[in-house]
């Protein structure tokens, strides 16, 4: 390709704009940049490819083996068999535990955060152990987190509470909803944490000095000015918080699950039966494996579905939360 | 350019002479402070009498913020100051152990450079202060509210929209918005930290006029770096220069016949 100067074609009565449009024209193709924005679409799209697969996959196998029947049946029989089965206790179970983990992480995640965000002297030692504390918290595989669970909350806190309340009787000193909640609390707390601290430091500054500067105390100007505001990212936090704990099972695993029960969990210490387990057992335990399948597919699917709901709900609070911050706060 | 013209400007021979009557009101008595090691004020010693606007001159960095913001503690805000010397408003030592510092923010009220209302209703931002300090009946509140924003001129502007968001209001009408948040609790000091340098010359003029209007009840410190306001607005001016009081007098003759060559080359636009 031949190089010009610019210009050097152009009659003299061209007008300037004329002149600029060929300056500026690459006169090369640019291999790498096309190779690279090639790349980077096509990582995009085997990204999306692999979700598309699996969900469709789920959908179009699990669609027709889901019935109200399915969803609102508590097996008594056989629940491998599609006819007597039914996941009405997991669907009770899964929920429970998440909702019981959200009003424990919460509070304790946000609180955590503030003391890092607003109190803490950010060199001081302790501020960061905790921080480390905090991220390493986050990179512990769930199992851990599981037999810390069966550890501490059954056999250290729930023996004691039985000691003490029940005469050694084994009431809090076994598996149960509750100790699986807290575990899961305890695993997904560094998301709380992290999500709270981004929103705080989100907060102009600005803010915070006009409070102070009208005699708030350091309290009042959290509760009503920051924390107000830091509400929306918060609640990212929990639906974060709750997308990871629904699907989790390996940390409930000593702590509460049960492979199977007659009823309803009702009491923060009862076992409780859940989706994620019953996959697996399902997957793993089933006599006849051809029968099995569809119910398999439908279980997988009730628990996107839950998941997804749960998320829903949180997300639209968060929508009305942060309308109302912006129509007046 | 045109100046502005204002239509109040106060004689300043008749205010400094009024000035120089009144018993000082603020007492800076040798303070220097400390980022650190660093040494950001210089043994500064400056008495600012009551109900008369003193100016904060000087170029970036030459501490007169810092020295503004010693006068309401926020200071203490931050990690790692230390401030040595005494400041006396009314007679107290404000860094006596035994100082609230609570009740001392609420005596001395602050103005920030960029308007910051809360991201509530304008209603709401006036009330906040009112609120914390105890005021709780809806009737007096809307008394208060009212007196405020008719002080601060923002009245007409907002009356019907009251319960709106602070936040859609532009940017002048946001800072008088916080300067009757300030003046709500009723202070007597107003802090303005450079309050008109994010604002168009309209809105600028605007809140000049307001703060003439309140010297006649509060003691006003501003710190500007826009000379004609200095000029336009104050009965005294302090020059800081890295940290050091260059030179304090009546603003006329600071900006007519300083006493000092770094003060006149400042005023004059020679450096700075």
């Amino acid at each position: 390709m031949n190089t010009v100067t610019p210009g050097q074609y152009l009659p003299e009565s061209a007008s300037d704009t004329t002149r600029m449009t060929r300056h500026f024209r690459a006169e090369k193709f640019d291999f790498w940049s096309f190779f690279f924005s090639g790349l980077t679409g096509l990582a995009t799209l085997f990204i999306l490819g692999i979700l598309a697969t699996i969900l469709l996959n789920i959908i179009v196998n699990g669609w027709s083996a889901i019935s109200w029947h399915f969803v609102s049946t508590i097996p008594k029989k056989d629940f491998f068999d599609a006819n007597t089965t039914g996941v009405l206790p997991m669907i009770v179970g899964t929920a429970f535990r998440v909702i019981v983990m959200t009003i424990f992480v919460i509070p304790v995640g946000v609180i955590t955060a503030i003391y890092l965000t607003e109190y803490a002297a950010n060199t001081s030692v302790i501020t960061r152990i905790i921080r480390a504390a905090v991220n390493n918290l986050a990179g512990v595989p769930s199992i851990v987190f599981g037999l810390f669970g069966l550890g501490f909350f059954i056999n250290f806190v729930g023996k004691n509470l039985d000691k003490v309340l029940h005469n050694s009787r084994a009431v809090w000193g076994q598996p149960a909803l509750i100790w699986a909640s807290l575990t899961l609390a305890v695993m997904t707390l560094p998301v709380v944490i992290v999500a709270t601290e981004e929103s705080l430091k989100a907060i102009p500054p600005g803010l915070r000095e006009a409070s102070l500067a009208l005699g708030a105390t350091k309290l009042e100007t959290i509760l009503k000015i920051v924390l107000p505001q830091a509400l929306p990212g918060i609640m990212t936090g929990g639906i974060l918080a709750v997308s990871r704990a629904a699907g989790e099972v390996a940390p409930i695993l000593f702590t509460g699950v049960a492979y199977y029960m007659a009823s309803l969990p009702a009491h923060l210490s009862d076992q409780f039966m859940d989706l994620g387990y019953h996959i697996f057992v399902l997957s793993t335990q089933s006599p006849n494996i051809e029968q099995t399948r569809p119910i398999l597919y439908a279980t997988v699917l009730v628990l996107l579905l839950l998941t997804f709901a749960l998320n829903i709900v949180a997300i639209l609070i968060r929508a009305r939360v942060r309308k109302k911050l912006r129509a007046l706060g | 350019m045109a100046e502005i013209s204002i239509p109040k400007l106060a004689p300043p021979t008749t205010s400094v002479s009024a000035a120089q009557t009144n018993t000082p009101f603020i007492e800076i008595e040798d303070v220097s402070l400390f980022y650190g090691a660093s040494k950001a004020l210089k043994n500064i010693s400056l008495k600012l009498e009551e109900k008369v606007v003193t100016a904060f001159i000087g170029p970036s960095g030459c501490g007169k913020s810092t020295l503004l913001r010693c006068l309401n503690r926020m200071n203490d805000l931050i990690d790692n100051v230390r401030i040595d010397g005494a400041i006396k408003i009314g007679g107290h030592d404000i860094y006596a152990s035994d100082v609230d510092v609570i009740e001392l923010r609420k005596r001395v009220g602050m103005v920030f450079q960029k308007s910051n209302p809360f991201p509530k209703t304008i209603y709401e931002n006036v009330a906040y202060g009112l609120r914390l300090h105890g005021m709780k009946a809806k009737s007096d509140l809307d008394a208060r509210i009212e007196e405020c924003l008719r002080a601060s001129a923002l009245w007409d502007e907002v009356k019907d929209r009251l319960n709106s968001s602070a936040l859609g209001l532009s940017g002048g009408q946001q800072q008088r918005l916080c300067i009757a948040r300030a003046i709500a609790i009723k202070p007597e000091v107003i802090l303005m930290d450079e309050p008109a340098s994010a604002l168009d010359p309209i809105a600028t003029a605007r809140i000049e006029d307001l703060i003439l209007e309140l010297k006649k009840e509060f003691t006003i410190v501003i710190v500007t770096h826009n000379m004609q306001q200095a000029a336009r607005i104050s009965d005294q001016t302090a020059f800081f220069y890295i940290g050091e009081l260059v030179e304090f007098g009546a603003t006329a003759k600071i900006f007519t016949n300083p006493a000092q060559k770094r003060t006149e080359d400042y005023v004059s636009g020679r450096f700075g």
